[in-house]
């Protein structure tokens, strides 16, 4: 599973980031950052969760 | 076990619903019932990036239409539930009884409007897609002036669209700032200074007594006896649950469809959405919560909650949401009240990038960002584990 995150809809919520943290981190400069690009298996339900509640649809999981 | 589901309500929380179902599993029929002639659509953009011009409809799909095949619908659009017998477990769509064996009530809202503009043309309001190109189509004409009445999350983000596409704007609130009820004072006069600097014409702690004009507006007045000539004018003064149609169906109705700790109505009743007024045990309290990310989390959470006689845990979020207006985003989590004490925590208000915290009789009630959204979510995660007011005021100590 890849974590793919369009960029140019990305507005940096951050709901990703509360969900995952070890995945998603937004920083001072107000942009997103993928820490791990390719979660294990065992993460999907959190990060379907997080495509799921992104305000803006811009995050993807490619398999 | 129920085998069919009947979901009321075609937009954010009843397609997640449906969703929800499919992805446990869920194999039994699913109807999806919604008035709107469109296919489920997202409604944040319709104040901003749809309004601007920049995206076209299509953009604002909820689901593709391909992933939207695999999900095999019962999709009935341009079709309203018009009566409920819980009693009977009847539905009318149309008018056309049908039985269902699970039901999830999304009916959402619809906007107040201001009395005396029924049928005026150049007056909207903003909740529907085609309210949204109908409000764009006017921008494009060239109005003289768009006066938008309400300076809440919809008005001040349509003035924000409007003034971006050169259109000259004043906002009216009867508050002595915008956004006011929600975030206090001390915050909603950082959001007049955003607007005032982005040439927004802000009129704060006026109302409208009268909106001159016959068939086509042409003027507002005030209550401090201004009048604003205008030919466009978007009211923005909230919004009512839409359970009209549950008149005498057998559940409670006060400002929302009444639910349970479980979002649960009655018997094999649930309800989602603006629409439902669940008790929310974090609050001790009956709550209707009109914020997308209700409706995305209370969706599946009450779609499933028809298939279980007892679910393990109480629906129990902590509110979000968020706004942007011009090159600002607003984010709160928590339910701030008007006596709570408001600490800046993080950055400056001067600068419009700020981190603002809530709290009264020593807890932490609720966070504000403008442009700080790792600080409300790392805020959020406070007000859910119940953090102190000391506590919260630890943890934001390190945040520079």
């Amino acid at each position: 599973m890849r974590i793919v995150v369009d960029y140019d809809l990305c507005e940096s919520n951050a709901i990703c980031m509360d969900l995952a943290p070890d995945v998603f981190e937004v920083r001072d400069d107000d942009f997103l950052y993928v820490l791990n690009e390719t979660p294990s298996d065992d993460r999907r339900e959190v990060m379907e969760d997080a495509v799921r509640r992104c305000p803006k649809q811009a995050i993807a999981l490619e398999d | 076990m129920r085998k069919s589901i009947t979901i009321v309500g075609a937009s954010l929380a009843g397609l997640r619903g449906a969703e929800a179902l499919r992805r446990d599993g869920f194999n039994g029929p699913i109807s999806l019932i919604g008035d709107e002639p469109h296919a489920p659509y997202d409604r944040p953009p319709l104040s901003k990036k749809i309004l601007a011009g920049d995206w076209e409809a299509d953009r604002a799909a909820l689901t593709p239409a391909e992933r939207f095949a695999d999900l095999n619908l019962d999709l009935r659009l341009g079709s309203r539930a018009t009566k409920l017998n819980v009693d009977s477990q009847t539905l009318w769509v149309d008018g056309e009884p049908e039985a269902y064996q699970g039901l999830l009530i999304a009916t959402g809202a619809r906007c107040r409007t201001l009395p005396g503009t029924e049928g005026m043309n150049g007056v909207h309001t903003l909740r529907s897609l085609n309210d949204c190109l109908a409000i764009r189509t006017a921008l494009e004409a060239g109005p003289r002036r768009l006066v938008v009445v309400g300076a809440g999350f919809i008005g001040a983000e349509v003035a924000a669209t409007a003034v971006g596409r050169g259109v000259l704007t004043t906002l009216i609130e009867s508050l002595a700032a915008p956004l006011e009820r929600v975030v206090g004072n001390m915050v909603g006069e950082v959001v007049a200074e955003v607007h005032r600097s982005n040439g927004v014409d802000l009129r704060c702690g006026v109302g409208v007594t009268a909106v001159h004009g016959r068939e086509q507006i042409e003027a507002v007045e005030l209550t401090d006896g201004t009048i604003i000539e205008t030919d466009l004018l978007v009211v923005g003064i909230g919004v009512l649950p839409n359970t009209e149609w549950l008149e005498g169906s057998g559940l409670t109705i006060e400002n929302g469809v009444v639910c349970d700790e479980t979002c649960l109505a009655a018997p094999g009743v649930t309800a989602a959405g603006d629409v439902a007024r669940w008790l929310n045990p974090r609050y001790g309290e009956l709550m209707r919560v009109e914020h997308w990310d209700n409706a995305v989390e209370q969706g599946p959470y009450a779609a499933r909650r028809l298939l279980v006689d007892q679910p393990a845990d109480p629906f129990t979020p902590v509110p979000w949401f968020w706004s942007d207006q011009f090159d600002r985003k607003i984010q709160l989590a928590g339910r701030p009240s008007p006596d709570d004490e408001i600490q800046v925590v993080n950055g400056s208000t001067e600068e419009h990038r700020f981190a603002a915290f809530y709290g009264s009789h020593g807890k932490l009630r609720a966070v504000f960002g403008m442009n700080r959204p790792r600080q409300v979510m790392q805020g959020k995660n406070l007000l859910a584990q119940g953090a102190s007011w000391q506590e919260a005021l630890a943890v934001a100590a390190a945040w520079e």
